[in-house]
């Protein structure tokens, strides 16, 4: 079969310098322009804040405890929604 | 319909009616449902008859139904890797759902179940269940030091640990509201231009010349709108392969 690796090898080469196969992309890579991304983006801050809101609602409701686990963990969602923009720009992966 | 009273009334076009008559009403059997059986039955039809031949070359339905299985099967392989297999059947089946879900909506006259926040959070909830479950089920308790990162002192982990909980939680979240927001996004655009056409159209000779901008714009739309279709249930399939890699691999 060494002709065989050979005329495949020669065809990849030949496809390479006509441009026929698109270089492969990286992993995780998320496709679409710009807005696709600030799409992505906005949706990925409100939904983190949103389940902050709800769950410092949720507490405070609870516990009875006034505005302040609220606060808290509005606070938190949103610094939540900021790591989670982080992670669709910096995909965390550990080794394959 | 679209233009009544110079109103544009682009939302109408989601709601809910019950179709089957006396038995759809009773049951809450609405045309959404319908829509969903047509899908299932559609793409159940692509893979069966595409491939009964089992052509050494295969024809143009068995080459359809080859490069969806393919295009998959790359992806859950590609995502999460060897282990990406046991996952496929779940990954092809929410993948080829939301795809004829967005496909079917672009249909004349025909509904877009994906434009339901209540059907895709249902989806991206059983993925939130699936990908716990998995995780739970692989690690056991080490899944939750998924949320401390490694050589993190205790006094940043009471601060870090919530916020990576709340980034977790609101993984269906955004997942949902994505495709969701997509859809809906979509159609009402269409609609706006399609009642600017009525709208203009009606308007006398300047207006009818006048008309053919909104109507150009629609057309372009409509094929904005496939590949907006196909992308968001790419979207959907591969944000759930890379959390089922997370889920797996933890980090």
């Amino acid at each position: 079969m060494a002709d065989r690796d050979d005329f495949d090898r020669r065809l990849q080469e030949a496809r390479a310098r006509q441009g026929l196969d698109a270089a492969p992309k990286e992993r995780g890579g998320l496709p679409g322009g710009a807005w696709g991304i600030g799409f992505r983006v906005g949706v990925e801050l409100v939904s983190a804040l949103v389940v902050g809101l709800a769950i410092g609602w949720a507490l405070d409701r609870w516990l009875g405890t006034g505005p302040w686990l609220l606060l808290l963990f509005v606070v938190l969602g949103a610094a939540a929604g900021v790591l989670n923009v982080y992670r669709v720009f910096m995909p965390r992966r550990g080794p394959r | 319909m679209a233009a009544e009273g110079n109103a544009i009334d682009a939302l109408s076009q989601f709601e809910l009616t019950p179709v089957l008559g006396v038995v759809g009403a009773s049951v809450g059997f609405t045309q959404s449902n319908a829509h969903m059986l047509l899908a299932v039955g559609l793409i159940t039809a692509l893979m069966m008859w595409g491939t009964a031949g089992r052509a050494v070359i295969p024809g143009r339905l068995q080459a359809l139904a080859e490069s969806a299985y393919e295009f998959v099967h790359d992806m859950a392989v590609g995502q999460i890797g060897e282990e990406g297999r046991r996952f496929f059947p779940f990954l092809f089946s929410l993948f080829m759902f939301i795809l004829f879900g967005n496909l079917l909506g672009l249909l004349p006259y025909a509904f877009t179940f994906t434009s339901h926040i209540a059907v895709t959070f249902t989806l991206a909830a059983i993925v939130f269940v699936l990908i716990t479950a998995v995780g739970i089920a692989i690690h056991g308790w080490r899944w939750f030091g998924y949320f401390k990162p490694e050589g993190l002192s205790p006094a940043l982990a009471v601060l870090v640990v919530p916020i990576e909980i709340i980034s977790y939680l609101s993984r269906p979240i955004s997942l949902s509201v994505r495709l969701f927001a997509n859809m809906v996004a979509g159609h009402v655009m269409l609609k706006v231009f399609a009642s600017f056409v009525v709208m203009l159209g009606t308007a006398g000779f300047l207006g009818f010349l006048g008309a053919a901008a909104p109507l150009a714009i629609n057309v372009a739309l409509v094929g904005f709108e496939f590949l907006v279709a196909f992308l968001q249930a790419y979207v959907f399939a591969i944000l759930t392969s890379i959390y089922l890699h997370d889920a797996v691999h933890l980090h």
